[in-house]
């Protein structure tokens, strides 16, 4: 048995906290995903999720400012792992950023549906975040075998 | 759907992400990229402009060229409406895949817009 690898498979990226690499960042983790052979609905659930976490983390974490998003992801068995990571200013209360519908946002029309989203399409949603440390959004889902 | 003589096309350069044409009253917004956070900065700006400057009452989005949108969309979508709707306007999208269409339902937008196959038809009912 092999102990030092965690997982069956892994990648990471790092990019600037720009939209222009928002679509970048779901096109790259739909394609390591699609090595679990999912669906055409399992692939726009996982793309959908890592767009609202990367545009959290350029509107909100870095508030359209210059830093650097951190993506992990990885496989094991028929489960992929997503983890989204900035070191913005941080989520004051998790917990009402979670509600569906709010927003601090609203001049920039954001529908505050963000992380409704990313619950609803995958399995397993974590919001690790420390008021100017930065927020650890974590993702899981399971790839349904035919 | 071609150019003709009731139709007003707007802007001519930058086209990427979406066309804008007017038919009579209503603005329609041809998504043409990725419906997501970068697109919708300048989308928006190029919808509330013709807002301002055209008499529109009523706006559709059409997705028949698109096929994938996050909560940006919502966003877009909502804040049009906001502005039509005081003036008795509505809003409708047409050209809807599976995948958009979750997320349309999802965010319960369907209450305030219909869906429509395609964009003569969506004309039609405006």
């Amino acid at each position: 048995m092999k102990i030092l690898n965690q997982y069956d498979n892994e990648m990471q990226l790092e990019f600037d906290s720009k939209s222009e690499n928002e679509s970048f960042a779901r096109t790259v983790v739909a394609a390591f995903a699609s090595q679990l052979n999912p669906t055409l609905e399992e692939i726009a659930d996982i793309k959908t999720a890592v767009s609202e976490a990367v545009t959290n983390c350029i509107i909100h974490g870095y508030e359209g400012r210059e830093g650097k998003i951190f993506v992990h992801c990885y496989i094991s068995g028929n489960e992929i792992g997503i983890d989204v990571k900035d070191a913005g200013v941080g989520i004051e209360n998790v917990k009402k950023a979670m509600e569906p519908l709010y927003t601090t946002r609203p001049d920039l029309e954001r529908s505050g549906m963000g992380f409704a989203f990313m619950q609803t399409f995958m399995d397993e949603l974590a919001v690790e975040s420390k008021v100017k440390e930065g927020t650890l959004i974590r993702m899981k889902k399971k790839i349904q075998t035919t | 759907m071609g150019k003709s003589d009731d139709i007003t096309w707007m802007q001519k350069e930058n086209r990427e992400q979406a066309d804008f044409f007017i038919k009579e009253h209503t603005l329609i917004i041809q998504f043409n990229q990725d419906v997501d956070h970068h697109n919708a900065i300048w989308i928006r700006e190029q919808a509330d402009h013709l807002l301002e400057v055209k008499n529109v009452k009523n706006i559709i989005f059409d997705f028949t060229r698109v096929t994938f949108m996050d909560s940006s969309g919502i966003g877009i979508i909502m804040g049009r409406y906001k502005k039509v709707i005081f003036i008795g306007g509505k809003i409708a999208v047409c050209g809807v895949s599976e995948t958009i269409n979750r997320i349309l339902s999802l965010s319960g937008l369907y209450k305030i817009m219909e869906c429509y196959p395609s964009l003569n038809e969506a004309l039609k009912s405006v």
